[in-house]
């Protein structure tokens, strides 16, 4: 009952956002969030489900947001664009799918590794195609049924919808007999096989729904952004998507939206003040890897509990320790 | 027509010979005990069966067809079924999800990305009838955390029998339960049909030789002796290899 | 000299330094089973620290061994307090070298600032070398036959030595070797240290070839990987042999195909992946 609570809650305040924050930029920042979010989700369909670490997923989200961006200033409209760009995502994934579930593990990382670095360079060298260093300007965001999107409180709706989207197509996904299978093959691949399923086909479906959801915000940024650079490509940006996987906990919905708002709100708003961003993006890794594996969600609740059976602890234990037995 | 037959069944790894030459034939309905010294090959001729090893030579016919290169997530829709030595149960999960995820193997639902998993009523129905017929329908709801290791190999069990399998491959399944969980397991396989045939591995020979109605034994990949349970226990080579060496 | 001799020599080069920086990465990748990603930071921080070291006084070869002593105090602090912690999850102690990779990164950003730093040719060893028909700069002659040294002076380690023995053995079954009694924990340490002081004398003797700079980190350790993946893990000759390929493909791709010049290093790495993932010398897939 207070899961539900909780959920409308969460929802009404989201919706009222450009009520209660008034300056455009925080607006900006929460559409920041949404947007990473939508990635995080994608990812931690692989990472967290499929028990595969990617470390090249900022090559779909990128694939996705140069190829809307080449279009769009190309010339073509906004709807067509979007189609087209999430159809080369879609194919996209299938080739990453295909070479990296060769292998499992750290086999897996290190082709998925090697794919983003290859978009990379590519977005890198060839000039002709993304401008390189340059990269391309969106002239435009799309305005759906005519309504101008340029502002940041139209613009903050929309990708409420695409979110609350995501996490509804999450949500049925996971719940499902595919989702459940998956899981299986996440957690005892030899016997899924002996029990009858397809284990490769279930992990080239679940990079496929994954690649596509990390493209979708690919394209949410292409026109947040409305400029694209080879950086989005970059390692460190498949990095901070594993970070924000990782810092919220991969067993649940919350934890990726949870590592996304963690990871969007430091890199925001700690770099006005720290310089050092990429140094603390490698620390908080490091903790996180080390001393809360399986995330700050979880991590926390454990915690919250741990705390709350310490203050109720002690009346236990006093009639207990009149009777000279051992406490806890 | 036989269960299960083997020709020539060979394995190697690398120089080592696994299986050599095996011949085997299993009878519809027949029990088969399949026992042998630490190393003889008899899990390897499982993994050979299931399809997760591939063989180097030979062949293995089905309830009479060819599976030899059937691959082994197949074989499982042709009635084939089989617990481990190891106890690799998915966990986490309760014990109703767990032969829920056995069940749904076979079934096209497996596919489905929109239904909820948790509303299948039909298959939560035979999930519970799988455990009820192992005596666990009162824990289903429990996870694996809160069961006693003798509940979890009953689980394999159910599990392997939820698919209502036509050959059932056991491998070791008294391994390291309790006298009591011996005598549970043991009725469990007793009351198993005789549609089902079965083909166990095994150590513990009292609760093994009364299910037992032929036995095979293997020595360094080889069948050496078979026969009807009589035969074999008083059979020279039988007590050579386990007595003599 | 014509550009095809000169790019030649500058690959020769190339594949000296690649050498002394994958001979590492190779044993650690070999014997703990991951990819040391904080590998090119090491270089990177190596060449950074040898920097200060010339700034004191000392000369370019005391320079590169001080370096290379700090990076293997540095490498053993974090095998000891870091990776170790983690023993037998392979994922999550890539996923800390990453992290790590970033942290030392921007350390040296902060410490030594966003401009390269050039590193002098020491004064004896300016000059070139005729060699038949090749005009060879002295000091890159002299990189090679310090790598070749260094090979072999490893060679010798790993055949003949116990040490060297027992890490032949953890890069073949680590845990067979330590039911045999190999103290394999010791042995991570050992190649971690072993690795990252190597990683750091390459990035000092590298320095007047590449000079120091904020990314060299990020330019070197793909190289590192792909040289790794290409030889096969835990293996020398491997490590040997895909140091002059990579650096061969690396020099002339960038001459000839400027374009494509990342994507001509990663191709080979993901076919190698795919079709031989043990590469060419090596006994395990990654």
């Amino acid at each position: 009952m207070t899961r539900w609570v909780a959920l409308a809650l969460a929802l009404l305040a989201l919706v009222t956002v450009p009520l209660w924050i008034v300056n455009g930029y925080y607006v900006n920042i929460v559409s920041q969030i949404l947007i990473y979010a939508v990635l995080a989700l994608g990812l931690n369909v692989l990472v967290g489900y499929a028990g595969l670490v990617s470390l090249g997923h900022a090559g779909l989200f990128g694939v996705a947001c140069y190829a809307a961006a080449w279009l769009v200033a190309g010339g073509w409209g906004h709807l067509p664009a979007a189609l087209l760009a999430l159809g080369v995502i879609i194919a996209t994934s299938a080739v990453f799918a295909v070479l990296s579930l060769r292998a499992t593990g750290i086999g897996f990382l290190m082709i998925t590794l090697a794919i983003g670095q290859i978009l990379w360079g590519l977005a890198y060298r060839w000039i002709g195609l993304t401008g390189g260093d340059n990269g391309i300007n969106v002239p435009s965001r799309p305005a759906p049924f005519g309504l101008s999107l340029a502002l940041s409180r139209p613009f903050y709706f929309f990708v409420l919808i695409v979110f609350l989207a995501a996490v509804a197509a999450m949500a049925v996904f996971i719940r499902s007999p595919f989702g459940a299978s998956l899981k299986g093959t996440r957690d005892q691949p030899r016997r899924m096989t002996a029990l009858g399923y397809n284990v490769w086909l279930i992990r080239f479906l679940a990079f496929l729904f994954s690649g596509f959801w990390s493209g979708v915000a690919g394209l949410l940024f292409c026109y947040y952004n409305q400029f694209v650079s080879p950086n989005v490509l970059a390692l460190s940006s498949s990095a901070e998507a594993l970070l924000m996987v990782i810092s919220g906990g991969t067993g649940t919905l919350l934890g990726p939206i949870a590592g996304a708002t963690l990871v969007v709100i430091m890199k925001n708003v700690a770099s006005a003040y720290i310089e050092r961003w990429n140094f603390l993006l490698g620390a908080i890794f490091v903790a996180i890897v080390i001393f809360m594996p399986e995330g700050l969600v979880p991590g926390s609740v454990r915690l919250w509990r741990w705390s709350w059976s310490l203050l109720r602890r002690p009346r236990a234990g006093a009639a207990l320790r009149v009777g000279g037995g051992r406490t806890g | 027509m036989s269960a299960l037959e083997l020709r020539s069944l060979a394995k190697s790894f690398g120089g080592l010979r696994v299986t050599a030459n095996v011949n085997l034939d299993v009878a519809a309905g027949e029990r088969r005990l399949i026992i042998g010294p630490n190393g003889a090959g008899k899990t390897t001729l499982f993994n050979l069966i299931t399809g997760e090893l591939k063989p180097d030579g030979g062949s293995i016919r089905l309830f009479g067809q060819d599976i030899t290169r059937v691959p082994s997530r197949q074989r499982a829709h042709l009635g084939l079924a089989r617990t481990y030595q190891i106890i690799t149960l998915f966990p986490g999960e309760t014990l109703l999800r767990n032969v829920m995820l056995s069940l749904l193997g076979l079934s096209p639902l497996r596919w489905n990305c929109v239904a909820r998993f948790n509303r299948q009523e039909a298959l939560i129905a035979r999930a519970r009838e799988a455990l009820k017929r192992v005596g666990l329908d009162a824990l289903a709801d429990r996870t694996l955390a809160q069961t006693s290791y003798g509940e979890r190999r009953r689980v394999e069990i159910a599990m392997a029998l939820a698919q209502q399998p036509r050959l059932l491959l056991l491998d070791e399944p008294f391994a390291g339960l309790s006298i009591d969980e011996r005598k549970d397991v043991q009725k469990l396989l007793l009351a198993v049909p005789r549609e089902v045939t079965v083909v166990m591995i095994e150590h513990d020979m009292d609760v093994a030789l009364e299910l037992a109605e032929r036995i095979t034994v293997m020595h360094f990949g080889e069948i050496i002796v078979e026969g009807t349970r009589a035969e074999v226990v008083s059979h020279a080579r039988t007590r050579e290899v386990y007595l003599g060496e | 000299m014509s550009l095809w001799l000169l790019l030649a020599v500058n690959s020769v080069t190339l594949g000296g330094l690649l050498f002394l920086l994958s001979a590492g990465f190779s044993l650690i990748f070999g014997l703990m089973r991951i990819p040391n990603l904080t590998h090119g930071s090491f270089f990177m921080l190596g060449a950074y620290l040898g920097a200060s070291f010339l700034a004191l006084g000392l000369n370019l070869w005391l320079a590169a061994l001080a370096s290379a002593a700090a990076m293997a105090v540095i490498g053993g602090g974090i095998e000891r307090l870091l990776l170790r912690r983690l023993a037998g999850q392979e994922l999550a102690q890539v996923l800390v070298t990453l992290g790590l990779s970033f942290m030392i990164a921007d350390f040296c950003l902060m410490q030594w600032g966003g401009d390269p730093i050039p590193i002098d040719t020491p004064a004896g060893l300016r000059g070139a070398l005729p060699i038949l028909i090749i005009t060879f700069p002295t000091y890159r002659l002299v990189i090679v036959i310090i790598a070749v040294v260094v090979a072999a002076a490893l060679w010798v380690m790993l055949e003949r030595t116990r040490l060297g023995a027992m890490i032949r053995a953890g890069v073949d079954d680590a845990p067979m070797a330590r039911v045999t009694g190999i103290r394999v924990s010791r042995l991570f340490t050992i190649v971690f240290c072993l690795g990252a002081a190597l990683a750091g004398f390459a990035g000092v003797i590298g320095g007047p070839i590449l000079s120091v700079y904020p990314g060299l980190d990020a330019d070197m350790l793909p190289l590192a990987l792909i040289v790794v993946i290409l030889g096969g893990t835990g293996s020398l000759l491997g490590a040997l042999l895909g140091s002059f390929i990579i650096g061969f493909l690396y020099n002339f791709g960038q001459a000839l195909f400027p374009e494509l010049a990342y994507i001509i290093l990663f191709l080979p790495m993901l076919l190698i992946l795919l079709v031989r993932p043990q590469g060419l010398f090596g006994r395990h897939a990654p």
